[in-house]
Order: C-alpha cells, then structure tokens, then sequence
C-alpha cells in the first residue's frame, strides 16, 4: 500500500462506489438494478473526478473581483470532463430504461435469463 | 334584512364556497377533480392462465435444478465475476493509494494548462465562468460530440417506444395513467403559479452560463423540467398547442445545426489562421462572450427538447 | 498548406450534418443524403491519403483557435487515411448491399432514423480514428457504442432487442473502465491530449513515479477496449446480436465497429503508451492469451452452430482472437500483421453477411444449413461471393486471408522466446476448424437437391446486389493480390505513428 491512502480517501470512497455499480452490473438478474448500479458505476467516476480537481484553501473557478491568479482558483478541467460524462450517462441511461421498457410490455419479465428463455419458445426468427 | 346580495349571487361568491368547505357540507374535490375507482387490467381466463403457465416454464428452465450445465455455468460465471470484482477492488484501492495527494498544489493536474485557462481565460474566450470557457471554446469539440450523444440517443429511445400516431389516437386516455386523477386543482394552480417562475430562471441560467454557474446543458435542463411541470398539470392536449411533433422537430434541428455552423466557422477559422470575425464583448457583459453566448442558447434548447422528448416518450409513446 | 488539409476535419463535421438533418427528411431523402455523404467522406479520405503520403509524416491539425495542450486537435498520417478510406468503402459497399432487404425489416416510418443512426456511426468512426485527444475519443466511443445498439435493436423484435441489452451491458462496463482509465491517467500526467500523454509518462516511467497507478489505468483501458470489441470470454452478446439485426447493420457492426475499437486501442498503445514501455508491461500477455483463447473457441463454437448467420458471428469472435493475437505478440512484424487482419477481415465477414443473405432468400428465408442445401445453383452470384469470402476466410492463396495468415506466421517466426510455438500451433488449428465448418458450408450449398422444397424459386435478379457483390470480391482480391503496397503502407504509418 502506498503512503497517500488516507489523504485520498474521497478517492478510495470513489472506488468503492465504482467497483459496488460494477458488481451489480455483471451480478444483477434484474434489469432496473442493473441499470442502477451503472449509474453508481458514473457517479463513483464523476466523485473520483471532482475530487481530483480541488486544491485545498481554493475557489471555484469563476472569475470573481478581476482577480486571475492561479493561487485562487481550483482546476476546471476536471469539471469540464464532468459535466461531459453526466450527458453521456444520461443518454446511455434513457436509451437502457426504453429497452427495458419495450422488453417488459412483451414478456411481462425483468430477468434477462428468463426472458431469453422466453425468446427461445418463440417461433421463427 | 340586510344582507345586499341575493343568495343566488351569494352562491357565487368564494366566502359561500370556503364556508361550504369548512362545514363540511360539499366535498372540494366533487365535480372539479375526476375521480376514477381503480379496477384491475382486464386480462381474461385463458391468457392469464397462458402466461402464467409461459412464465412458470421459463422460469423452470432458466434455473432448472435438473439441468446440470445451467447450474454449473450459473456457478461458475457468479464465481469468476466475483473474483474479478474482488481483483478490481483491491487494485483500484491499491492505485489509488500511490496517486497524489488531494488538494495539493503541486500535482500533475495543475500545470500549463489549467494555468492557461484561469490566467487567460477570460481574455481569450471573454467568459468569466473558466468551466464555461474551456468546454466551449478550447474543448470546442469534445462538447458538439457530447450534444451529439443526447441526439442520437433520442433517437434510439424514440425508435423504441415511438408509437404510431393511430395507435396513439385510439389509446388516447388509457394508457397506464388512466387510473390518476386528470386536472388536478392543486397541481394545476401551482403549476401556473411555478412554470412561469420556473422558465424565467430557465432563461437566466442560459443567458447567464459565461458569467455565473450555469450554460447550456443545466439551463436546458431547467427548461424541460418546466415543461414536463406543465403536461403534467394541463396535459398533452394543452402542450401540443405550443409543442407539437413538428415543432420539436424544427427546434432540434435547427437548433443543432446552428451549433454545428458556429462550431464549424470555430474549428475551420482557427485551424487556418483566420481572423475570428465573432466579437468577444466587453468582459462581464451579458451580450459578451463571442460564440458561448450563441452556443449557450442552442445547447438549451436541444437540451430542453430532448429531456421533455425523454418524458413524453415513456409516458405516452409519442410528443 | 493546401486545402487537402482541412479535410479529416471537414468529413467529421459533415457526417455530423447529415446525421441531424437527416432526422427531419423522409426515408428516401435521408437515404439518398446517406448514399452522397458516404461517396463524399470516400473521396475526402483518398484525398487525404494522398496528401499525407506525399508529405511524408503525419499532419497535426488544430480544432479551434488552441494549440496543444490546451484545446482539441485531431493528427493524421498514412495509416489513418488509408484506414478511413477503406472503412469508407466498406461502409457503402455493405449499406448498399443490403438496401433491398431494408423495408421488409425496418418500418417504413423509421428508415430516416436509420440513416441517422448510420451517419453519425461513420462520423463516430472517422473521429475515432482521426482524434489526437483521449477524451474525445471517450465521447465519440459512446457515440458509436449508442449508434451500434439502435443499428443492432432497430428490427424491433424479441431478439434483437435482447441481444441490444446485453449488447449495452457489455459496453457500459466497457466503457466505465476506459473512462476510470483514462481518469487515472490523467491524474498522473496532467495532460488529455496524446502526444503530450506520452511526453509525461516517458518521463515517469524514466523517473519511476507511479508506477502502480500506470499500470493499473493502462489495464482498464484495454480491457475496457477489448470488452467492447468482443475478444473472447466477453463475447456472449455478438452471435444474437449480428445473427439477427437487419444485414447492412450485421455487415457493418462485424467489420467496422469493433475494429473502430481495435484502431483506438493500437492508437493508444503507438501515441499515449509508447510501444516499448507497453510492451515491457504484463497486459500484452493478457492480451495475448485471450487472443488465442479466442481462436479456439470462437471456431469450435461455429462448428457446432446450425444457423449461417450465427455462424459468421461466432467466426467474427475467432478473428478478433488473431487480431489481439497480433497486438499480442509484441512486435512491429506482428503489429503489421494485426492491421493487416483488420483489414482483411472487414472485407470478408461483410461480404459474407451480405452474400449469406441472397442464399437464405432463395431457401424460404430458413437459415439453417439443411434448408440452403443447393442454394448456390439457385442464386449464382451470392453462392460464388460466399465461396470466395469462405475461402479468404480458411486462408486460400490469391485472397485477402491467405496474406494475412501468412504475415502472422512469418511474425511468428521471428519471434523469440516463449510465444512462437503456441502461435504457430493455434494458427494451424485455428486454421483447420475455420476449413471445417466455411468448406462444410460451400459443399452443402453446391450439393445438388433436386427434391427441395425450394428448388423452383428462381433469384430475382437485383442488379445493385451483384454489382456489391462484385465490388466485394474484388476488395478481397485486391487485398489478396497486391498486398506489397498495403503491406507497404502500413509499415510507413506505424512509423508516422511512433
């Protein structure tokens, strides 16, 4: 273990967070949970991101009293990356829920493996 | 007597009608809300018995005790994603506790580049929020990519759950909030009271993204929860006066390729080395900004489409 | 600076264009605004290829007013040129192959959405290979991944539609380890733009900082790319999922997406890693091992499946497995033999999707290979197209597959140390299998079956067909019979890429 694990522990929270939407993702039977532990999968990224960018005794970087020093403000690109990965996941998110959505009305089920079971008593294609 | 009005005009009155109300003599919610029993889907005999019956074998061969090559592949699949995830874990940790430390000044992350940003941010793009700044002017790209996710996931989900527009006609009323009491007077009156409120601010956080937290993509946001407020409280009928397939249609399109234009002149311009005829503004301004001000209001308005088109979509199958 | 310059840009923004307008046009426009736009990225690609080779080096071209590092830029040598060419091609050459067939599986009121979702995946495609900036790449790797699943979910049938979902799971844990990787990575380097990536992480392999943390962000990243490009134990989706979408999305998903993903992650390991300090890392023997893993078990799985399509999907699976073999093994020669294959294999798989289905057309639209016993005297030209993509595929001189095997063995050769045998011995086996179930395939449909049930429908003779058809075989050939210069080329763009 290296020496910065306390100081980083935001991190380390962040991680667990990611590696907790991770497992429900592989190991869930049920589709909302498993689109559920994607979004935790997200948000544990978008903390480790966050708290990535903030530097101690800084403030947020918008330009206040003409002030443009970088002893004030904290890194913005690290909110920039942000704010692009919260519109992917939204989309990727809807995009999940309406497939759910389409597979439910037609076998009133939200386990895949049952559902693949019931796709297979299908006739034809 | 002397009582000045009649008791017909009495009747009007709204004291009449509180005091009605407080005695207890009328319910408020008679005649104004509607008001439904709720009665169970109506599924006959045989196709209750059909699914059921579908469901149970399914359920028996997807975990079928007898079947030894399930249960095995079951086992071992939860067994090698369980060591992987385990695996994950502890080598994400193990990083983690050799990256640098949080809140330092010194780390890798604040070098030339993010000092470029802050100290001459504001010169360069002529937005005072550095966030605003970078993703629109200096990661032009990145940001025209990711408002091409929204759109092309709308159009997945719309390629889903899009119905046709006779099928919506007929299935007018009975969809799966039939049960729910349609003009609500509480919902409807806070409504009015809020969307107003609500769309102003809207408006206030786009027109405000280069010089306060804020921009496209919240300010968009703020919008289609507006909306979505409104079709609720009035309902579809009300909403397509004002926002209709077609409209949604012009304003998204339009909208985006406003964005691509402005993008385009951007890229093209500056990889060429000509001169950038969009003015800056004067610094702190609300028309300053050069091309994040435009870009602001475009990315609102796919923004705002597209969380009311999500909305729309799941609830009724169509705008 | 010629104009020639600004073209990688400009086919970007313009597939971008037509992908929004074409959500407000009817089928036919968007189709027809769909059929342009690809013969235009075509020819903007060649010019570019033809510009860069007469340079000499690769180009970097800013997006914006920002120089590096602070605003996006995308670069461009031989290779990238040359790979959007052929993508380009490959591209029209499987959207017109399988237009014919696209009403009776699409609904008519959402052909113009298919459209979109085709433009902005070749857009997707041409970023990903062109971009010079590891988040850009992330965003337009989410663009593609959405686009592949409505081409994949766009039939609307029970199948697909299961195959999409487990598609999307795939690619979302795919994707969130590309992206902790690349968070990580630029935790430790401070920089999101390649060229200065690898700038800083020589210097910390040279300094000896944070070597854990490289390591670990360098794994996710290729096992995120390699999930989301179906190397083997993560492959469960792709049978369903390209057996039965509609065949220009099967065509296009098995030769063009996943090798987007393959690019992106030979990019990665040229412009961000540094190939030696890749090399001297665990992760290439992982790789390496899937690889062969996939060989194997991809081919096996073929052997034993009974439906056509489904078996050109599990025989994508052993193909990806020779390509991360390539990547693999560690060298320049095996790298060459990689791109190569993907090369190769983008022109075959397509013409072997789009060919399967003129026989499955004259067989009662029955997939299974005891219906399609003597479907190639019924459909003349898609028996002789599937013949020739079957023999590239088991490595038959005069096509595309016999150069590739070939570059792979010989790379092989030179090899030293421990991974030479193990090559040698899965490329002949692997080799075998492919011979057993592509031959078993064209004997079943020369067999003569004059008792079949389908024996009096004559082809309809569609002309656009066979003219694809044609164009296949000729790609295949020409990839087979003049692979010098291919050879050639690539070797000067690993160069430029360095």
């Amino acid at each position: 273990m290296g020496a910065n694990l306390a100081a980083n522990y935001v991190q380390a929270v962040a991680m667990v967070l990611f590696v907790i939407g991770f497992a429900n993702l592989l190991l869930q039977k049920n589709l909302l949970k498993k689109i559920i532990g994607f979004n935790i999968m997200d948000s544990g990224t978008y903390l480790f991101l966050a708290d990535m960018g903030y530097i101690k005794g800084r403030v947020a970087p918008i330009v206040t009293d003409g002030i443009q020093e970088v002893e004030r403000y904290i890194n913005p690109i690290p909110s920039g990356l942000v704010l692009t990965g919260i519109v992917v996941s939204v989309s990727v998110t809807a995009l999940m829920l309406s497939l759910t959505v389409r597979l439910y009305k037609r076998y009133h089920s939200l386990d895949l493996d049952e559902i693949s079971m019931l796709i297979k008593k299908e006739k034809g294609v | 007597m002397s009582r000045r009005k009649t008791d017909e005009e009495y009747r009007q009155t709204g004291a009449f009608r509180f005091f009605r109300w407080l005695s207890g003599s009328k319910d408020a919610y008679i005649d104004t809300v509607e008001m439904k029993p709720q009665t169970e889907a109506v599924e006959t005999k045989e196709e209750e018995e059909r699914r059921e019956a579908e469901h149970k074998h399914a359920v028996e061969k997807a975990y079928d005790s007898n079947n030894r090559a399930i249960i095995v592949f079951n086992k071992i699949y939860r067994l090698v994603a369980a060591i992987f995830t385990v695996f994950l874990l502890v080598s994400l940790i193990y990083a983690v506790s050799y990256l640098p430390k949080i809140g330092d000044a010194d780390n890798a992350t604040s070098n030339e580049v993010a000092r470029r940003y802050i100290e001459n941010g504001v010169q360069e793009t002529g937005a005072v929020n550095i966030v605003s700044g970078m993703i629109l002017t200096y990661r032009a790209f990145d940001t025209f990519g990711e408002t091409n996710v929204l759109f092309i996931a709308t159009c997945c989900v719309m390629l889903m759950l899009m119905l046709d527009e006779k099928i919506l006609e007929k299935m007018d009323g009975r969809d799966d909030r039939r049960f729910e009491p349609k003009s609500d007077p509480i919902l409807k009156t806070m409504a009015s009271f809020l969307c107003p409120v609500i769309f102003i601010f809207a408006i206030y956080i786009l027109f405000n993204g280069h010089l306060s937290p804020g921009g496209g993509f919240s300010g968009g946001a703020v919008l289609g929860a507006g909306m979505i407020i409104y079709v609720n409280a009035f309902g579809f009928k009300n909403t397509q006066r004002f926002f209709n397939e077609t409209i949604y249609k012009i304003a998204k399109i339009s909208a985006l390729c406003m964005y691509g234009l402005i993008g385009s002149y951007f890229y093209i311009t500056g990889a060429n080395h000509i001169a950038n005829h969009i003015p800056l503004g004067k610094v702190g301004e609300l028309i300053s900004g050069g091309i994040i001000l435009p870009i602001n209001i475009v990315v609102g308005i796919e923004v705002a489409c597209t969380m009311y088109a999500f909305y729309a979509l799941f609830r009724r199958g169509g705008l | 600076m010629s104009i020639v310059w600004n073209f990688p840009a400009i086919s970007i923004l313009l597939c971008l264009f037509a992908g929004i307008v074409s959500s407000g046009l009817s089928g036919k426009s968007a189709r027809r605004l769909n059929t342009v736009l690809m013969i235009t990225v075509l020819v903007l690609s060649a010019a570019t290829l033809k510009y860069v080779s007469s340079l000499g080096e690769s180009v970097v071209y800013v997006m914006g007013r920002f120089p590096a590092p602070w605003g996006n830029e995308l670069r461009f040598g031989v290779l990238e040129a040359g790979m959007a060419t052929f993508f380009a091609v490959i591209m029209i050459l499987s959207m017109l192959g399988g237009h014919h067939k696209l009403s009776e599986e699409v609904e008519s009121r959402q052909h113009n959405l298919y459209y979109v979702l085709v433009d902005l995946l070749l857009s997707s495609l041409l970023a990903l290979i062109y971009t010079n900036d590891i988040f850009t790449a992330y965003v337009f790797v989410e663009i593609n991944t959405i686009a592949a699943c409505g081409l994949i979910m766009i039939r609307g049938i029970g199948r697909t539609i299961e195959a999409a979902v487990r598609y999307m799971i795939m690619s979302l844990i795919g994707s969130g380890m590309l992206l902790m990787g690349i968070c990580i990575l630029y935790d430790i380097t401070g920089h999101l733009l390649m060229s200065n990536m690898k700038t800083a992480i020589a210097g910390l392999v040279i300094d000896g900082t944070y070597p854990v943390a490289l390591l670990v962000s360098i794994t996710l990243i290729c096992v995120g790319l390699a999930i989301k490009s179906a190397l083997f134990p993560f492959h469960a989706w792709l049978p369903d999922a390209y057996g039965y979408s509609t065949v220009s999305s099967a065509a296009i998903l098995s030769s063009l997406v996943s090798k987007g993903y393959i690019f992106l992650l030979i990019k990665i390991i040229y412009r961000v890693v540094g190939f030696n300090i890749f090399n001297n890392s665990d992760i290439i023997d992982i790789l390496f091992v899937f690889g062969l893993a996939g060989m194997i078990f991809g081919s096996v799985n073929a052997i034993r499946e009974n439906d056509v399509r489904r078996m050109i999907a599990y025989s994508s699976v052993a193909q990806i497995g020779y390509i991360y073999m390539g990547i693999g093994m560690g060298t320049q020669f095996g790298m060459i033999a990689a791109i190569f294959h993907i090369l190769c294999h983008a022109a075959t798989k397509s013409l072997l999707f789009v060919s399967a289905i003129g026989l499955t057309d004259v067989s009662g639209c029955n997939r299974q290979f005891i219906y399609m016993t003597g479907s190639g005297y019924r459909h003349k030209f898609a028996g002789v197209a599937f013949t020739v993509g079957s023999l590239s595929m088991v490595g038959v001189p005069l096509f595309a597959g016999f150069i590739s095997k070939l570059l792979f063995a010989e790379s092989a050769v030179s090899l030293s140390g421990s991974k030479m045998l193990p090559v040698l011995i899965v490329l002949g086996i692997s080799t075998i299998l492919n011979a057993i179930y592509f031959m078993k395939t064209v004997i079943r449909i020369y067999t003569p079956a004059p008792d079949s049930p389908y024996q009096a429908i004559k082809a309809r003779t569609i002309w656009p067909y066979c003219v694809v058809l044609v164009f296949f075989i000729a790609v295949n050939l020409v990839l087979g019979c003049m692979s010098d210069g291919i050879v050639e080329l690539i070797k000067q763009g690993l160069i430029m890429f360095g």
